[in-house]
């Protein structure tokens, strides 16, 4: 692939800026919370939106979605964190948040422990509970004062 | 359209991107689709203490559906022109 061409940001703006990412390995934030490593290996570009101006439909598309390669998951709680392995991942577009680049190389402002995969999942369930039982009481006050909960921002309006 | 040419006069700016899980990070402005989907260059995340496993990412592409503001810089947005724009824009009859 030619990739002078891929890289121009003239051609190339928001979602199909990523094909200059293709085999780079990339941190992809899930709407369920969920973090994975992976190499992008491929993506699509449905949903393209007719409507506007040559530029835009040739080069902009709504959801592209992802194929993800020698994927792991790295589960933070704290300063801790272990990586799980997970294989080849297919993601639809509209459950991506966010995709990042990485550089492990740059030193990090917080240090993190790696922990095993046991004591990683020991811990995300008791933060996941601990936070369950926040949200409740915090239901129940919005409640108390008369106010109905508001769910989940991401969940509901992506 | 408006605010889509509006982002793109603010691409090489810095701006501080806010999701809708409460994640802020700051990143320049490197460039914007129709739905305002952004990629952000030298890329910071605000709460290094929260989300300490993002400190490694030095760009990302951030889907503009999850987006809940944009913080801009003062210095680069003529509010005078930008209200100008927008009450042109709903003045003129939409394009087909």
């Amino acid at each position: 692939m030619d990739l002078s061409i891929v890289n121009n940001d003239y051609y190339l703006s928001g979602m199909a800026a990523l094909i200059g990412d293709i085999d780079k390995q990339l941190m992809v934030m899930l709407r369920d919370g969920r973090t994975l490593i992976a190499f992008l290996r491929s993506l699509d570009q449905f949903g393209r939106d007719k409507g506007y101006d040559e530029w835009s439909i040739r080069y902009c598309f709504l959801v592209g979605n992802l194929v993800l390669h020698q994927a792991f998951e790295r589960i933070c709680i704290g300063h801790q964190y272990a990586d799980i392995p997970r294989g080849l991942f297919v993601i639809r577009g509209e459950n991506v948040l966010f995709i990042g680049e990485l550089d492990f190389h740059q030193p990090l402002r917080v240090p993190l422990i790696e922990v095993t995969i046991e004591e990683i999942l020991k811990l995300q369930k008791e933060d996941i509970e601990k936070k369950g039982r926040i949200e409740k009481l915090r239901q129940k006050a919005m409640i108390e004062h008369g106010l109905v909960g508001e769910g989940n921002p991401i969940e509901e309006h992506y | 359209m408006l605010f889509y040419s509006f982002f793109k006069s603010l691409v090489g700016k810095e701006v501080v991107i806010e999701l809708k899980n409460d994640l802020s990070i700051a990143g320049i402005l490197q460039s914007v689709d129709q739905y305002l989907n952004v990629k952000l260059t030298d890329v910071q995340v605000l709460d290094p203490e929260k989300y300490p496993h993002i400190q490694s990412v030095t760009s990302a592409f951030v889907r503009g559906s999850v987006i809940r503001y944009i913080q801009l810089p003062p210095d680069d947005v003529d509010t005078q022109l930008l209200q100008e724009a927008t009450r042109k824009e709903i003045t003129q009859p939409r394009k087909e």
